[in-house]
């Protein structure tokens, strides 16, 4: 076990090496000169401007710049933005929040596709059955920021039960909105993941010797079914979590929630290039820890998967 | 495993565990019928896709989009560029069954020539990552070892990066000149591993079948088989993938013109542009964001309903769980 997790950081050492070359890349072959943007509509004091350039090591050719990037990042320090903060109190500051967004977005995810699924998958070919798949391709093609909107108008503006925006208070009851909009983003897989491994489990052996011990429904489909169909469905919420929390610029935006996707395209769009890369960096690795325990967490539920090489 | 023994009260008879011989004659089980067409995988999937009404329903609106996108003069008359502000925001009227924008544009027309730009977009990206990841996966799956390690690894990089916002650092870059290729590009770059880890796998299953070694002991080369029995045997899920992938490169294109890195709102007309546009608006005339929504959303739905039906049919497993 111990031997498969270090195997699995070590593979993911030339990964991290490799996203950040490519976003430090991209970053430094963004056109204009990020530093301008600090002066204003004045023109910049020539010494003022060589003094920050050589402060942000931006006179340095490519290859300097992302090595002396590379060491700060191993030792734990993300740089310092150009507006002048730490790019590490950034992180600080929004991570939080984005967290708080994605465990109250996964939580209805996973309210919504259990007992959704469930039902589709004991009733296959039903009314209920029928109806889920038509609600989760249509929620499937629905693009993101349409869920928003229709999310914004409907239960904001119209409605009245949120507020619109989130803004600086991320109270519970302000990110609720936008959780539920992220989690049916993601719902329909897991709803139609749920569905297949429950019809799965219930045409297995065991369920039918359940049955013929003479067990009622009522103990064999939440003990016997819906429990052994919880793995792939478990690992798909694993999935998701690790894409909403990398994921939600779109949603984080409409809804002016000051989390990590949205301090990722502000910073994107004014050129901020250590917060960008910063942000990228931590995303790329979340990712793949994210990966890592989702096929722990694999092996965990199922005593059948080992992980012997 | 039938799916009639799940009940609690469900019964089971059988009496006879093998076929009487008057049920299943000996030699009509053996017999190599030679005047019956030798079906495979692509005849029996298409005589599964033409009893589905999901197939005719999205091939029909694919169709039908396809048409808008390339004849967009059968629809409407009305230029989607002349805009008169007296109009802006009115309701629909004579010529404009949709209403009318902020700036006074025909929503109806504006909607029908963004059709050729959403659907270009999405046909380059796929024309992009299909042939870049049948590329990786098949020479990945088959060769193996080192070059799967390489081309694997090289895949996880480009996955691992979130890639609306790769594609919004592209974009940047790209500030100035932005058109349909470059679009395209930004999204497709971090799109391809997806279809070559599909197609790898499924590679990686087909080359130990026995046919594969048949044409070995033929002495085709290594090359040969790879695209005279591999590739084709291994491509039904790439095809799927790349069908549901045309829905969600719309949807990028779309995101990203929302986002205001897309295409110049002033030389491209785009359904993400005018959503974009709209959304100031929403909670007095919420029409203008509506509708271009619905149109983007009813094609990324065909495609997707297409993918289904395509998956459905090419992989019998997925057909048992129905």
């Amino acid at each position: 076990m111990l031997y498969y997790i270090g195997r699995r950081l070590l593979q993911a050492i030339p990964v991290l090496l490799g996203t950040t070359f490519i976003i430090y890349f991209m970053v430094f072959a963004m056109p204009g000169d990020p530093l301008l943007g600090l002066f204003g509509d004045k023109a910049p004091n020539p010494a003022l401007l060589a003094r920050l350039q050589e402060q942000y090591a931006l006179d340095q050719p490519f290859f300097v710049q992302y090595l002396n990037y590379l060491g700060n990042l191993v030792q734990g320090n993300f740089g310092i933005s150009f507006s002048g903060q730490p790019v590490n109190d950034i992180l600080a500051r929004t991570f939080p929040v984005t967290l708080k967004l994605a465990v109250i977005a996964i939580f209805i995810e996973m309210v919504l596709a259990l007992t959704i699924g469930l039902i589709s998958g004991l009733r296959k070919g039903g009314i209920f059955d029928a109806t889920a798949l038509v609600v989760s391709l249509l929620l499937i093609s629905v693009p993101i920021f349409v869920l928003c909107f229709v999310g914004q108008f409907f239960f904001a503006v119209q409605l009245g039960w949120f507020s619109p925006t989130v803004g600086s208070d991320t109270s519970f009851g302000k990110l609720l909105l936008p959780a539920i909009v992220l989690s049916l983003f993601v719902v329909a897989t897991a709803i139609r993941l749920t569905r297949a491994s429950v019809i799965e489990t219930a045409n297995a052996d065991f369920v039918r010797t359940a049955y013929s011990k003479g067990l009622s429904r009522r103990r064999v489909v939440p003990v016997h079914i819906l429990r052994n169909s919880l793995i792939p469905v478990t690992t798909q919420l694993g999935a998701d979590f690790g894409l909403l929390i990398v994921g939600a610029t779109v949603t984080e935006g409409i809804f002016n929630v000051p989390g990590v996707g949205n301090t990722l395209y502000q910073a994107v769009i004014r050129g901020e290039r250590p917060t960008v890369v910063s942000f990228v960096t931590v995303m790329v690795l979340l990712y793949l820890v994210v990966n890592i325990l989702i096929d722990l967490l694999y092996a965990v539920l199922d005593p059948r998967i080992r992980y012997v090489k | 495993m039938s799916s009639d023994m799940t009940g609690a009260g469900a019964t089971r008879s059988a009496s006879h565990f093998v076929a009487s011989v008057e049920d299943a004659p000996i030699d009509s089980v053996d017999a190599v019928k030679l005047d019956e067409k030798p079906s495979n995988l692509w005849i029996d999937a298409w005589r599964d896709l033409r009893t589905r009404p999901m197939f005719w329903i999205s091939l029909g609106l694919i169709l039908l989009i396809l048409t808008v996108a390339l004849l967009p003069t059968l629809f409407t008359q009305t230029d989607p560029r002349a805009c008169d502000l007296a109009n802006s925001l009115a309701g629909p009227g004579p010529g404009a069954p949709l209403g009318y924008t902020k700036q006074g544009c025909d929503i109806y027309s504006r909607i029908i020539d963004g059709t050729s730009t959403s659907l270009s977009v999405g046909l380059i990206v796929i024309l992009l990552t299909t042939v870049t990841g049948v590329l990786f996966g098949a020479l990945a799956g088959f060769f193996g070892g080192f070059v799967d390690t390489v081309f694997m690894r090289l895949g996880d990089i480009f996955f691992s990066i979130p890639y609306i916002l790769a594609a919004v650092v592209i974009m940047s870059v790209f500030s100035e000149n932005r058109n349909i290729v470059v679009i395209a590009l930004a999204i497709g770059v971090f799109a391809w591993p997806t279809t070559a880890r599909v197609l790898r796998s499924e590679v990686l299953r087909v080359k130990n079948a026995d046919y594969i070694m048949a044409a070995e002991a033929t002495g085709l080369s290594k090359m040969g088989i790879l695209l005279k029995h591999v590739l084709p045997n291994s491509i039904a899920p790439v095809i799927v993938v790349t069908t549901l992938s045309l829905g969600a490169a719309i949807t990028a294109e779309a995101t990203l013109s929302f986002l205001g890195v897309g295409l110049p709102p002033q030389d491209y007309m785009s359904w993400g542009n005018e959503i974009s546009a709209a959304q100031r608006d929403l909670r007095t005339d919420p029409q203008t964001l509506i509708y271009p929504s619905i149109a983007l959303t009813l094609t990324v739905l065909s495609f997707i309903l297409l993918g289904e039906a395509l998956r459905d049919a090419l992989d019998p497993k997925a057909r048992a769980l129905r």
